[in-house]
């Protein structure tokens, strides 16, 4: 089974009056069909630029300085213009987490869903605002027939999220990158909306990237995850492995460093100081001034991939044992 | 501080701000209108045409208004003649004998004192007006702001005109119908802003904090306000000096013993379609020049200060 | 610690209203029906907190938990009913009580950006408040601000810098020294992690548990994040749409939520441990503060609910030593 995205070594750079911004620099992974891949960070981390990298979003000053980027074995970084946008709405799809930069506030919705169609495939009209009723139901917005000839601002925040969610699933997409959709949305929204993404990958096989910060809903969702801090890939693995036995000391500083994690009434474990600007990352692993196993070699060099069993990779000169007696959650 | 087990705050390498050194809001507003090109050199442009008339005494040859040196026997000479008093009038002269040259440069020195005189003034009055209408709020708030929309309603040419026939001639009278023609722009800008302002969440730190309602609004609001206002100045100048211009050409603007450019073009005009352009063409030009440079570096100030685009 | 609250809240409810505007009243005459917009934000609760308490406040948007937080911190006036202070209602105090008094409750906003003013130095956001009220003078201002920046983390070299050169962090920190200026004894925190990573949020969290036990702190502590809240909180008030729903010690509502609206917030947290989770959801959208619906506010989306839920509003009844809650299900069933 081949996979439906494969990224590879790709690096994102952006020139600025301050310098070269490396947003994105060396992240390789693979998405399979039906499968769910967390991709987690903090702000700075280069999430959202590696989502855009892959839609083609990215402007200038930014630009895709190297790697590949592959959809079904077809490369997109190149790929001209038109080319893109063939695929932008119609392989791959994005969800935003402001609906209304999916949504034009001063068109109906039949009309935005129309014109989505309508970039891709010559349909008729009739045909054309079936399939859209269509959608509206499938995200289970009640009345779709009715909503469809309102207007964004007569939705309330969860709806037009589904509404944005039924926009990317219309012409079928391969692969759907939602970026922090649910962030603004309250809890209980927020899991009506992810019980609904689940329901629909499974049943039509689309892949999904789920941009967020929020390991939890990465925990409830996706089957694999990616960990990424100043640009960098620090670890990917399976959800189970990286949660419960975290190898790089950022990972398992993040987790161990979530409230929920705590012992109420105790200090939370912290991870000291601030994500280094990326501008001025420093030379050697970028984690390295927090960390607190770091030694001489990690402030000197920039640490390779290491290669873990069970499709796990660590960036990290001293990743903790997988294997051995396990380091995650429970040690206290 | 409290030594609890095992917790020591200043655990970070680094707690200090992202950026190096003091960077005041000003200096980033500098940096970030510096990087367009066409709007330095329009900075560049307003910052000669000022200076030359600033320093006009010292590099004309003759003074305009001093009606003794001026030689009716020199008027209409085209450029580069050599007049009666001695020296060349380097963009020839007007119909009473003046130089061109320096009647451009004094009149500039008019015509930009009206303009950055009248801003200034109705800048101050109208932001006055528009803090206190966006923090009182109510009847107050509405009806200040249909007396604003009915300024606005009104041509300013108009109002101008109505104003001056009344008051007369004379620079202090322009000035002051430029003012009741320009107040209301400041007014509606300053409302909107520190309507915004009004809601951020300094302002409610700063009622949490105790501190009274004049304080609020001119030591927090206030300046948070003067981004827009500082656009509006700058295109509401050039529209004050173009106004002014327009009157004087019509006749009811500035005395001729006080020549803006307005006046000289409108001395010149009769001569316009003959061979002596030069009387209308020179100072048409300079006007020109100086209300393109003010709205380009305007317009930089405008997309620098705009909210969206700043990150 | 003592028993006598510090912060005393009575039937307080707060309303919002748009009256109908020129416009609207000329169409009223005209025969059309508009009528002012009214925005229950709070409908009459009652809440005390006592001194040295972390209260966690939680609830999701159009809750009032937001609107509650700034009537204690003074923001807000009520549209009904009393604040008391340490036993002394708030409206009948001497101008100096009152000022007192609303000095000491201050509040930490969520949004970092905002919550500080871009054209005022570091020093003068944190000095300003007590330079006025006299607590200093101005010329002990930079040593003052020193001792409360390091208290916050900070480092005070960097006093004469502006809040854009600082990070997130550090700008949330910045706001916790300015309401610290003061000598507040209780402090209202809305959403004010809410905004951080997660790496920063648990400094600033840990900052915050050590400020209680340096300064004796009282706490109300607004949040959406139930992680956050169980951490942090002795007592958990749950809030739907103005009303108080329920209210438990920490870790009794964690383990055994009784109302239907906590039980079903309780169940829809995402958690570490939920893996592939088969996210289930209650039905319904949170419905408009303009428009509560009739009876309890949470009928149209309750599993429970029955036949006296749209009619009777529920009040909150003591269930056991400590604990709230507002359902009928307590109180003779809902048929």
């Amino acid at each position: 089974m081949g996979n439906v995205l494969e990224v590879s070594n790709l690096a994102t750079y952006f020139e600025t009056r301050a310098g070269t911004v490396k947003a994105v620099d060396g992240v390789s992974f693979a998405v399979g069909r039906g499968e769910v891949l967390g991709l987690v960070g903090e702000s700075g981390s280069g999430k959202s630029v590696t989502g855009c990298a892959i839609m083609g979003l990215v402007d200038p000053p930014g630009r895709i300085v190297s790697g590949s980027i592959k959809l079904g074995g077809k490369e997109l970084v190149g790929l001209d213009d038109q080319g893109m946008r063939a695929i932008r709405g119609k392989e791959i799809s994005m969800i935003f987490q402001d609906p209304m930069m999916t949504l034009n506030p001063v068109l109906r919705i039949d009309t935005q869903m129309i014109e989505a169609i309508d970039a891709h495939e010559k349909t008729s009209k009739k045909a054309a605002l079936a399939r859209a009723q269509q959608a509206l139901e499938k995200v289970g917005i009640p009345a779709a027939a009715d909503r469809l000839k309102a207007y964004p601002h007569q939705f309330s925040g969860g709806m037009r999220q589904r509404v944005a969610i039924a926009i990317a699933l219309l012409n079928n997409p391969s692969l759907i990158i939602a970026d922090e959709p649910t962030t603004a949305l309250d809890v209980t929204i927020q899991s009506q909306i992810l019980a609904k993404m689940q329901e629909l990958c499974a049943d039509s096989g689309t892949a999904l990237i789920w941009i967020t910060h929020d390991l939890t809903v990465v925990a409830g969702l996706a089957h694999r995850v990616a960990v990424m801090y100043a640009g960098r890939l620090v670890e990917t693995g399976f959800v189970d492995d990286v949660l419960d036995h975290p190898l790089h000391p950022y990972t398992r500083g993040l987790l161990r460093s979530l409230p929920s994690e705590g012992i109420p009434g105790q200090p939370l474990e912290q991870i000291p100081g601030m994500t280094p600007s990326l501008g001025r990352l420093p030379p050697g692993c970028a984690f390295a001034p927090r960390c607190r196993n770091a030694t001489e070699i990690c402030h000197r060099s920039s640490p390779e991939g290491t290669v873990f069993p069970n499709q796990r990779l660590a960036r990290c000169h001293h990743p903790f044992d997988s294997v051995a007696q396990p380091v995650g959650l429970t040690e206290r | 501080m409290s030594s609890s087990p095992g917790q020591s705050l200043s655990t970070a390498p680094t707690q200090g701000p992202v950026s190096a050194r003091v960077e005041t809001p000003f200096q980033r507003f500098a940096a970030a209108f510096l990087e367009d090109r066409v709007a330095v050199a329009g900075l560049a442009l307003l910052a000669f045409i000022i200076l030359s008339s600033l320093i006009a005494p010292w590099i004309t040859p003759q003074n305009p208004y001093d009606l003794t040196r001026v030689d009716l026997l020199d008027s209409r000479m085209p450029p580069g003649s050599q007049t009666m008093e001695g020296f060349t009038a380097w963009l020839g002269t007007d119909g009473v004998g003046r130089d061109l040259y320096s009647g451009i440069l004094y009149g500039l020195r008019i015509s930009l004192v009206v303009g950055v005189v009248s801003g200034l003034i109705a800048a101050t009055l109208g932001m006055s007006i528009g803090l206190i209408s966006a923090y009182v709020g109510g009847k107050l708030d509405t009806f200040i702001m249909r007396l604003v929309d009915l300024q606005l309603s009104l041509p300013s040419i108009l109002v101008a005109l109505i104003l001056v026939a009344a008051l007369g001639k004379g620079v202090d009278k322009i000035i002051i119908a430029l003012i009741v023609v320009q107040w209301a722009y400041y007014a509606r800008t300053v409302r909107g802003t520190a309507l915004v302002e009004r809601n951020k969440e300094y302002v409610d730190a700063a009622r949490a904090l105790g501190l009274s309602k004049s304080r609020i609004i001119f030591r927090h609001i206030l300046p948070n306000c003067l981004a827009p206002v500082i656009v509006v100045l700058t295109v509401q100048t050039a529209h004050a000096i173009s106004l002014e211009a327009t009157l004087s050409f019509l006749g009811v603007g500035l005395p001729q013993t006080e020549p803006s450019l307005g006046v000289l073009i409108a001395n010149g005009f009769q001569y316009m379609l003959s061979d002596r352009y030069w009387i209308s063409f020179f100072p048409g030009v300079a006007l020109l020049l100086t209300i393109v440079a003010i709205n380009l570096v305007g317009d930089r100030i405008r997309d620098v200060l705009n909210p969206r685009l700043e990150k | 610690m003592s028993t006598e609250s510090i912060i005393s809240m009575q039937g307080i409810s707060k309303r919002f209203t748009t009256p109908v505007d020129l416009a609207g009243r000329l169409a009223n005459l005209l025969g059309a029906n508009h009528q002012p917009q009214t925005v229950h934000a709070v409908s009459d609760v009652n809440l005390a907190v006592i001194p040295g308490e972390v209260v966690g406040l939680v609830g999701e948007s159009g809750c009032g938990k937001s609107t509650l937080g700034r009537m204690v911190a003074g923001i807000y006036e009520p549209t009904e009913g009393k604040i008391s202070y340490q036993g002394k209602d708030m409206r009948l105090m001497t101008q100096t009580e009152a000022r007192q008094a609303s000095l000491s409750v201050q509040m930490i906003f969520q949004d970092p950006m905002s919550s500080l003013n871009p054209r005022m130095r570091v020093i003068d956001i944190v000095s300003e408040a007590p330079v006025y009220h006299g607590i200093i003078e101005s010329a002990e201002r930079g040593d003052y601000v020193a001792t409360i920046l390091k208290k916050v983390g900070l480092d005070p070299v960097f006093m004469q810098r502006y809040p854009h050169q600082f990070s997130g962090g550090q700008r949330a920190r910045i706001g916790i020294a300015r309401a610290l200026a003061v000598n507040p004894k209780f402090l209202v925190c809305d959403e004010s992690v809410a905004a951080l990573d997660v790496s920063i949020q648990a400094q600033v969290l840990n900052l915050f548990m050590l400020l209680r036990q340096e300064l004796n702190l009282t706490y109300l502590f607004i949040s959406h994040d139930l992680g956050v809240v169980r951490h942090l909180s002795d007592r958990v008030v749950i809030m739907y749409l103005g009303c108080v729903v329920e209210t438990a010690p920490a870790a009794e509502l964690f383990d055994a939520p009784n109302h239907p609206y906590s039980q079903a917030l309780l169940e829809n947290v995402p958690t570490l441990k939920l893996r592939h989770k088969r996210f289930s959801s209650i039905k319904g959208e949170i419905p408009s503060p303009m428009n509560p619906p009739t009876g309890c506010h949470f009928h149209p989306r309750c599993p429970k609910a029955g036949p006296r839920c749209s009619v009777e509003q529920p009040v909150l009844r003591p269930i056991s030593t400590g604990r709230q809650s507002a359902c009928h299900l307590n109180d003779g069933g809902v048929g």
